[in-house]
């Protein structure tokens, strides 16, 4: 994984609560054995009406989301489905963070794991910046905090591991590996064996 | 004396393998990772990639479900009735469990099945053990006092190299069920009426215990039934003690302990129970007196209501967003809406007393005229016992399909679709958007209530045709 210490960028707003995985890649695109490409098939059914035309009233549709790294989304962020796949379209589409007041558990494990940033913040702030779309925002995970260009400055938390791997760009299953004498022993003195 | 603590707590503590700290989160041991073929192919390429084996194969259990289409597959042909994508991605996860050594459930097995279903029915789902899939709803495996919950393909691929996992431990809701489930109110509808009263984020963070005289009087399947939708509330597992009704469920199954190894097990399940005087983090009360047969009305698990009350009226935009894609009116109940499809199946419902409940409202009776009616076993051990018990000849001569095992209709990925704008009763867990097909609407119910509404044509209440 690459290293991720500093995001800059616009935000694009989806408002909406409890957007779930399927609506971020629908499970018929999830008939891939690759996690390349999937980008274009992000949001498709909110993107693209019934004759594959783009819905222009979409907020990611807008000529102003272009380039927008940034993605402020309604409560409950990425529930349902466990597919990682949710994840990698939104990366492969350009979205680099999300922030929401609530990331379900699964999503924000997956999304870490690949570098996208999920990140919940108070509900001041997040009104905030769901009133403000478009405005110009630097996360900077060095010091686990939002700024404006205006100066307006939202900190917020994230689990120390979780930090630490993006900062340092830490493979997780290197990680894991290291602790194979540890697994072996757990494996060899247990009490019963599966 | 030790310190009175949860059933959760006693399963994450026995799977330990590294403490967590603030800085590093806990190492915890697998014990059952169970594997299909959509969420596994970039894992096994991670594992090639780094010239790396799968560590336990014995205590992996691929299958083949999601991607499978529910007509019969004899050949590489068949399987493109899902589509060529579809076909390939069984085809590439034969190779794979073939590559690394992978006993896997497949065509001609006699063992395929939705790997929710096939886990506890090969009683490789056990008391006490921990079990993951690349699937949310692995929270099934729950019912039996287990700790499983759904994980992504990275972490897939951390089971396959290194049977272990990193955790941070989650926090604990306790969801008391007193009382006595009325005639005609089944599992499905305790946990939808469950998820309606805390909310789709209700769970997030938390491993929930389902406790209370209204969990320990079900049987097996409609525990499972329970825990499957816990992830529907945000949770990250759902638990139920084990007790003599799980034992009796779990007792001279194929991968059940045998002999005296049978004996230790259930002595050791037997202290898998929360302590008096443990706490949880959160508690919820329901009252099983008071339920109803319940119907979502929305675009999420949390959007339900009583068979017998008004869809509610909410102003804000995303509440209203959900009504206008369901074209659902407020203020009136459910059953005035009209069906095109129903399904029953599903690794919610797709057990075989599923599909008896359901076979007992189709008897005698006809799906009415326009309504498609899609049954479909959970697993082919599911579809060779319902047949033994006469269950297809009910369900074909009321005029619905009888279908091979898979996750069909669940989701829209296998062939078994619904087209845009039609109404699905479906016995399955997730009513989201597009979910059965781009444009189709979901409403989640029991197979008692769906079989009951393909004879309506209408979405309707099954106590009328008990």
């Amino acid at each position: 994984m690459k290293p991720v210490t500093r995001i800059q960028s616009r935000t694009v707003v989806l408002p909406t609560r409890d957007i779930d995985t399927d609506q971020i890649i629908a499970a018929r695109f999830l008939t891939t054995t690759s996690r390349e490409g999937l980008g274009k098939n992000a949001f498709y059914d909110l993107r693209y009406d019934k004759n594959g035309k783009e819905k222009p009233e979409f907020a990611l549709n807008k000529p102003e989301a272009k380039g927008c790294g940034i993605l402020i989304a309604g409560n409950n962020f990425g529930c349902g489905s466990s597919r990682e796949h949710a994840p990698w379209a939104l990366l492969d589409f350009g979205i680099e963070a999300v922030i929401s007041t609530e990331i379900a558990d699964i999503f924000r494990n997956n999304a870490l794991k690949n570098g996208l940033v999920a990140i919940v913040v108070d509900s001041e702030s997040h009104q905030w910046f769901m009133d403000n779309p478009g405005v110009e925002l630097t996360i900077d995970l060095e010091d686990l905090s939002i700024t404006t260009n205006g100066g307006r400055r939202t900190s917020f938390s994230m689990d120390g591991f979780a930090r630490h791997c993006l900062l340092e760009g830490v493979d997780q299953l290197g990680f894991l590996r290291q602790q194979q004498d540890a697994i072996g022993q757990f494996e060899e003195n247990r009490a019963w064996k599966p | 004396m030790n310190t009175p603590t949860t059933l959760f707590e006693k399963v994450w503590s026995d799977h330990v393998v590294v403490e967590e700290t603030t800085d590093t989160p806990a190492v915890l041991y697998i014990d059952l990772h169970i594997v299909h073929e959509v969420t596994t192919p970039q894992a096994f390429t991670v594992l090639r990639e780094n010239k790396l084996p799968v560590r336990r194969p014995d205590l992996t259990l691929p299958t083949l479900d999601h991607s499978t289409p529910t007509t019969p597959v004899s050949s590489f042909k068949d399987l493109l009735v899902a589509g060529e994508g579809a076909a390939r991605q069984v085809r590439q996860m034969e190779q794979n469990c073939e590559e690394f050594g992978l006993d896997l459930l497949g065509y001609g097995s006699g063992r395929r099945g939705i790997v929710h279903v096939i886990g506890p029915e090969l009683g490789a789902t056990q008391p006490g053990k921990t079990i993951v899939c690349g699937d949310s709803h692995t929270s099934t495996h729950g019912a039996f006092g287990a700790l499983a919950f759904g994980i992504g393909t990275t972490e897939v691929g951390h089971v396959l190299a290194t049977q272990c996992l990193l955790q941070r431990k989650p926090k604990t809701l306790a969801v008391n069920v007193e009382g006595q489930l009325p005639p005609g109110v089944t599992a499905k509808d305790l946990i939808l009426a469950v998820i309606g009263k805390i909310g789709v984020d209700g769970g997030t963070g938390h491993v929930i215990e389902y406790r209370g005289s209204a969990i320990t009087a079900l049987d097996m399947e409609a525990r499972m039934t329970i825990c499957n939708m816990s992830i529907e509330a945000g949770a990250r597992a759902g638990m139920i003690a084990p007790d003599e009704t799980t034992f009796a469920y779990l007792e001279g199954r194929e991968r059940s302990p045998q002999g005296p190894a049978w004996d230790e097990a259930v002595a050791r399940w037997k202290r898998l129970r929360t302590d008096d005087g443990a706490s949880f983090d959160k508690t919820v009360t329901i009252d099983a007196n008071e339920l109803t047969p319940m119907v979502t009305f929305g675009t999420n698990p949390g959007m339900v209501v009583s068979i017998e009350d008004a869809v509610p009226e909410r102003s804000d935009a995303s509440f209203q967003k959900a009504l206008d894609y369901m074209q659902v009116e407020p203020g009136k109940p459910m059953t005035g809406n009209s069906v095109d499809v129903v399904f029953v199946g599903s690794c919610t419902n797709g057990r075989v007393s599923d599909i008896a409940d359901a076979a007992r409202v189709l008897e005698g009776r006809k799906v009415a005229d326009g309504v498609r009616m899609l049954v479909v076993p959970g697993s082919e051990l599911v579809k060779a016992e319902a047949e033994a018990r006469g269950l297809d000849k009910i369900i074909v001569a009321a005029g619905a399909e009888w279908r091979e095992a898979g996750c069909s209709m669940c989701i829209g990925m296998n062939g078994d679709i619904a087209q845009p704008g039609q109404l699905t009763v479906s016995t399955s867990n997730r009513n989201f958007e597009g979910r059965q097909g781009v444009g189709a609407r979901t409403v989640l119910a029991s197979p008692a209530t769906a079989a009951a509404s393909a004879i309506a044509g209408h979405v309707a209440d099954p106590r009328d045709y008990s």
